[in-house]
């Protein structure tokens, strides 16, 4: 080639500097809404207005905020599940389905009903998370044992098993628990319900219309209890030296089976909390499409975090507002565009923290690595 | 519920199944995994009802759909072959990608009517009895391209001299690369070549199988579905394109068994209670489970399975696998 400049990619020798993973993420964010925009601009919308509501939808006054901190809630949960999971290389894709197992079991409490009328909700909000963590561990297991005993792909079992699983809740609500016909449940009695700060307008007037729940609290817990497990504890190290390197943990004595099986459960749990708290803190019954794709989102979410627990609830948040801002604008697609470009610009953008990336001056012996390019 | 009518549908959804996992196999035996299919299908879909509604030429559509998808799936190429990123992850965020992509474009695209592939017998065929109205009766021509191509490709990827190229690439890529066979030129190839089949799948949809345009409903996850058939099929065409045409029947029976009042001299109790067919429609997914799981336990007995280089990058000049 007669150009005299030439792009050569070598790999890093050195440490990546310590600013440059959070860098390369918030780089790749910005980098897909300006892709973003550039597509909305050549369907005919304004891509500056419609940014410009984006931000006054989501962060304009409490109650925008609020609510995007209700849509941040099941996302810093599943976006944990999928972080857990992804740790040991575990792809599981079935946080969509645990989700709504998770959702499922919790009803269950009140729909069949395990407790009696009038149970205190110190006593049913507690029974409910534990149901529901349940529900999606169980959904968990499932992919993890058939991984673990007969090696059968986990991608392609959590995914079917997210269809059986919106399937399955659906017989329910239109069939056994449908309201006067309609397809969902009868609201849950109050004891049922997650607290709310608007529970507290009486007190506090400010609170007045801010449904942000304790559903919140439930994900900010999860993520230090995720940070300790997987850095603090040995059980993480197991994880994360099966996530690097299977074969050093089998000679390490490490049961890998076990670990798979272990993990997708407690991926799933996580998963299945962001589903009790959904129909608990926000719908308050078991209805359809209680999810808009959370289980996909938190996938996102993790990638986007760099695995990282606290990063989880940063990005959480990005995302929540991009789903409430999402719901409010036509044509419908545009929030999943926004979220697939990001990720391809995350994952496209990791080849930096790889590769030192730079212009050289075109020469015969031009290393192998630069023909990669 | 006639077994003539549940096998003839069963051949049109099947088709579908069948380019979106022949695709998929190719872009697998060159050592790419792409999950992105459900996404360029959607945009296959997509861009071949739009473009048959702008031009008129079902065809021109069908030819830009496949284009459409090849494209976006060079979008994996780029990040897996040459940035060598995660083959999982980049799959996933294709079928972000084209979901969202689908869905923004095809805004206000539904309800709308574009012309469509027709139908046609084979004359002479058709009149052999059963057989014929199965088969080479009331088909698009693109069901009768779907007998034409799994042989094809077969014989393609065993007995000639680029199939063995293909083989090599998703083997043993040093081994290639030292015969002088280009790794990044022929996996960045069979990825788009999947790209291409992926949308054919997603038009064959929106032009003749089920015509119209239903945002992500469209597919409906058949694009997962053809990703478990290959795994299913252990890499063979042949077997591919029969998991297709079974889920496809499949697919098919699930709606006749709602219909009629008895069956077999029993009471149907999903005519007493079609919210029994919930649980019907779980049937192709939980089989899907269970083929792997009958899949993966013959290839470890058999100790055949995945192309060995499947899912990791080549990077030239380091010590290959």
């Amino acid at each position: 080639m007669a150009f005299p400049i030439s792009i050569a990619i070598e790999k890093r020798t050195a440490d990546v500097p310590r600013w440059m993973p959070a860098a390369t993420s918030i780089g790749s964010v910005v980098a897909a809404f300006i892709v973003s925009g550039i597509v909305l601009w050549l369907i005919g919308s304004d891509p500056v207005r419609v940014y410009g509501f984006f931000v006054r939808a989501t962060f304009g006054s409490w109650a925008a905020i609020s609510d995007t901190m209700v849509k941040a809630t099941p996302l810093i949960l599943v976006g944990l599940a999928c972080t857990v999971a992804f740790k040991m290389k575990l792809w599981n894709i079935g946080a969509e389905g645990q989700f709504y197992m998770g959702a499922f079991f919790a009803s269950l409490v009140v729909l069949v009903p395990l407790v009696p009328a009038g149970t205190p909700a110190i006593v049913v909000i507690p029974f409910m998370a534990a149901m529901g963590m349940l529900g999606g561990a169980i959904w968990g297991f499932f992919p993890g044992f058939l991984k673990a005993r007969f090696q059968v792909n986990e991608i392609i079992t959590t995914l079917m098993l997210n269809y059986v699983a919106i399937l399955w809740n659906n017989f329910w609500i239109f069939d056994r628990w449908s309201d006067a016909g309609f397809q969902m449940t009868p609201t849950f009695e109050r004891n049922a319900w997650l607290p709310r700060l608007s529970d507290l307008a009486r007190e506090y007037p400010i609170f007045s219309g801010i449904t942000l729940h304790l559903g919140v609290v439930f994900g900010l817990l999860a993520a230090v209890v995720v940070w300790w497990v997987l850095e603090r504890s040995r059980w993480g190290y197991e994880i994360r030296l099966i996530g690097d390197n299977p074969h050093a943990a089998r000679y390490a004595g490490i049961n890998i089976a076990r670990n798979i099986i272990l993990v997708m459960m407690f991926s799933g749990a996580l998963a299945g909390l962001a589903g009790m708290s959904e129909v608990s803190g926000v719908v308050h019954r078991l209805q359809e499409r209680i999810s808009p794709g959370y289980g996909f989102t938190g996938i996102i979410v993790a990638w986007l975090a760099k695995l990282n627990p606290f990063g989880v609830v940063l990005v959480s948040i990005l995302f929540g507002a991009l789903i409430v801002a999402g719901r409010e604008v036509q044509p419908s697609g545009i929030a999943q565009m926004i979220q697939g470009f990001v990720l391809f610009a995350v994952i496209s953008s990791d080849v930096l923290l790889r590769y030192k990336v730079r212009l050289v001056r075109t020469r015969a012996d031009q290393n192998a690595a630069g023909e990669a390019a | 519920m006639n077994l003539e009518i549940i096998l003839h549908a069963g051949l049109a959804t099947g088709t579908v199944l069948l380019f979106a996992s022949i695709g998929e196999l190719l872009a697998e035996r060159s050592g790419i995994l792409n999950l992105g299919v459900e996404g360029m299908m959607l945009i296959g879909a997509m861009t071949g009802f739009s473009m048959a509604l702008a031009t008129g030429n079902p065809w021109l559509g069908l030819l830009l759909a496949m284009l459409a998808a090849g494209v976006l799936s060079l979008a994996h190429g780029v990040v897996t072959i040459s940035f060598q990123a995660d083959q999982v992850v980049s799959g996933l965020a294709l079928t972000f990608l084209g979901t969202g992509l689908a869905l923004v474009l095809g805004n206000g695209l539904t309800g709308q009517n574009a012309p469509l592939i027709p139908n046609y017998d084979i004359a002479g065929l058709a009149a052999i009895p059963f057989i014929g109205p199965v088969f080479f009766e009331d088909h698009s021509p693109l069901v009768y391209l779907g007998y034409i191509f799994t042989p094809l490709v077969w014989f393609y990827i065993e007995k000639t001299r680029p199939g063995m190229h293909l083989r090599a690439v998703g083997e043993k890529p040093v081994a290639a690369d030292t015969m002088g066979v280009s790794v990044y030129r022929l996996r960045y190839f069979y990825v788009f070549v999947g790209g291409c089949l992926a949308g054919l799948a997603g038009a064959t949809i929106s032009l003749s199988v089920s015509p119209g345009w239903y945002s992500a409903q469209t597919t409906s996850g058949q694009g997962w579905i053809a990703i478990g058939l290959v795994i299913f099929a252990q890499w063979n065409p042949l077997r591919a394109a029969l998991g297709a045409y079974l889920f496809g029947a499949l697919r098919r029976a699930i709606l006749d068994l709602q219909g009629p009042r008895m069956i077999l001299g029993f009471v149907n109790p999903l005519y007493i209670n079609p919210n029994l067919g919930f649980f019907l429609q779980m049937a192709p997914y939980l089989l899907t489970i269970l083929a792997l799981v009958i899949g993966s336990r013959a290839a470890m007995r058999k100790r055949i399975g995945a192309p060995a280089a499947l899912g990791e990058p080549y990077i030239r000049g380091e010590r290959g696998l």
